[in-house]
């Protein structure tokens, strides 16, 4: 058997296995990839001595997620900010992410969290959907609401010649590995680079980047 | 208490429940010492410490719930507690606070708030739910 951070399943062929295409993928076809995270691996790391901690996941609850969490002893707050962002904006409607007091009232559905309230945040892909106002106003508000030298996990498409990314569901499988499924795509708002997250976490403490082989970044933010 | 009609087939975990029907809407406070099954709208509490409750798919709560065991196949706004299990199914959407030993979340499930995994030997002492609205009137089953 092949060691663990070697194994790839494909349990369907997918358009999402080559995302060099700009245009949605016709078929709507699931593709599972489970493999090593780097950056989930250092997500747990730095919290692995200890107990009760509040987490935040943005990414809505999976049954995977929310039990290796709470099997770890820490308290989970889920928010399924996509599914949130389609209700209040429209889904694919960037451009009413800018307006102002709708801006207000999305953070109010969904970040509504007293300073300090969080130990880590599972930020996942998220914010790559997010106008560059709204995510702007996102990143405020989790300055805010996690403590300091919290960590955050954030993942982002790094094909930058493509303008739609894989819809992922992450499932943490262990403290290293997470399995991705993939279904359909959807828009990105904007295309990131180093230079750019980096600018984008600028009031954070630190910002640290792994490349994966899926044309992903996954990102380690130090608060 | 039950509105479904005689010859409609009742799901399997109506089954040897008490039953509010989907065309029922109970404004107040619910206890119960049996197995419960709403399929209609409650707003307020809903206690049924040493059983279990299940809302089903045309059920909306709104309201505080307490229970050995949830299941949840439609909707409820307010802190749940069970004892034992809570399962939310596909489609079903929970916002609210869950504090449980056990927890079951299907895909497509919809659950907004915060899980406290409480161990049986680390649980605090019981204390009555806050309705989630004020009630207007009571109904006990």
């Amino acid at each position: 058997m092949l060691p663990e951070r070697f194994r790839t399943m494909f349990r369907s062929s997918s358009a999402l296995a080559s995302p060099k295409s700009s245009r949605p993928a016709l078929a709507d076809k699931e593709s599972v990839v489970t493999r090593q995270s780097r950056a989930l691996d250092q997500f747990f790391t730095y919290i692995d001595d200890q107990v009760g901690l509040s987490i935040l996941d943005l990414a809505g609850a999976t049954q995977e997620n929310v039990s290796f969490v709470t099997d770890l002893g820490h308290k989970l707050y889920t928010q399924d900010f996509l599914r949130s962002l389609d209700d209040t904006f429209g889904a694919d409607e960037i451009q009413e992410q800018a307006a102002g007091n709708r801006i207000d009232y999305f953070l109010e559905q969904n970040l509504d969290f007293p300073e300090n309230t969080f130990d880590g945040v599972l930020i996942w892909d998220v914010m790559q959907y997010l106008s560059p106002a709204l995510l702007s106003a996102t990143i405020q508000r989790l300055h805010t609401i996690v403590r300091p030298r919290s960590y955050l996990l954030a993942f982002f498409n790094a094909d930058d010649k493509s303008t739609h990314s894989p819809k992922t569901t992450f499932r943490i499988q262990n403290k290293s590995t997470i399995e991705l499924v993939q279904r359909g795509q959807r828009k990105q708002a904007q295309m990131f680079n180093n230079r750019s997250l980096e600018k984008l976490f600028g009031q954070f403490e630190s910002v640290k980047f792994f490349l994966t082989r899926e044309s992903l970044r996954e990102v380690i933010v130090k608060r | 208490m039950s509105t479904s009609p005689f010859n409609s087939p009742q799901p399997e975990s109506a089954k040897n429940a008490a039953t509010i029907g989907k065309a029922v809407k109970i404004i107040g406070q619910i206890f119960s010492k049996e197995d419960l099954y709403v399929d209609g709208d409650v707003e307020g509490t809903i206690e049924c410490q040493d059983n279990k409750l299940t809302i089903g798919p045309n059920g909306k709560l709104q309201a505080a719930v307490r229970a050995r065991e949830v299941i949840v196949l439609g909707q409820i706004k307010g802190n749940v507690e069970a004892a034992d299990r809570i399962e939310i199914r596909k489609d079903a959407r929970l916002v609210g606070d869950i504090k449980t030993a056990r927890i079951k979340i299907e895909d497509d499930a919809y659950f907004k708030g915060s899980i406290d995994i409480v161990k049986h030997d680390a649980k605090a002492a019981p204390a009555t739910p806050r309705p989630v609205t004020p009630a207007a009137s009571t109904a006990t089953p």
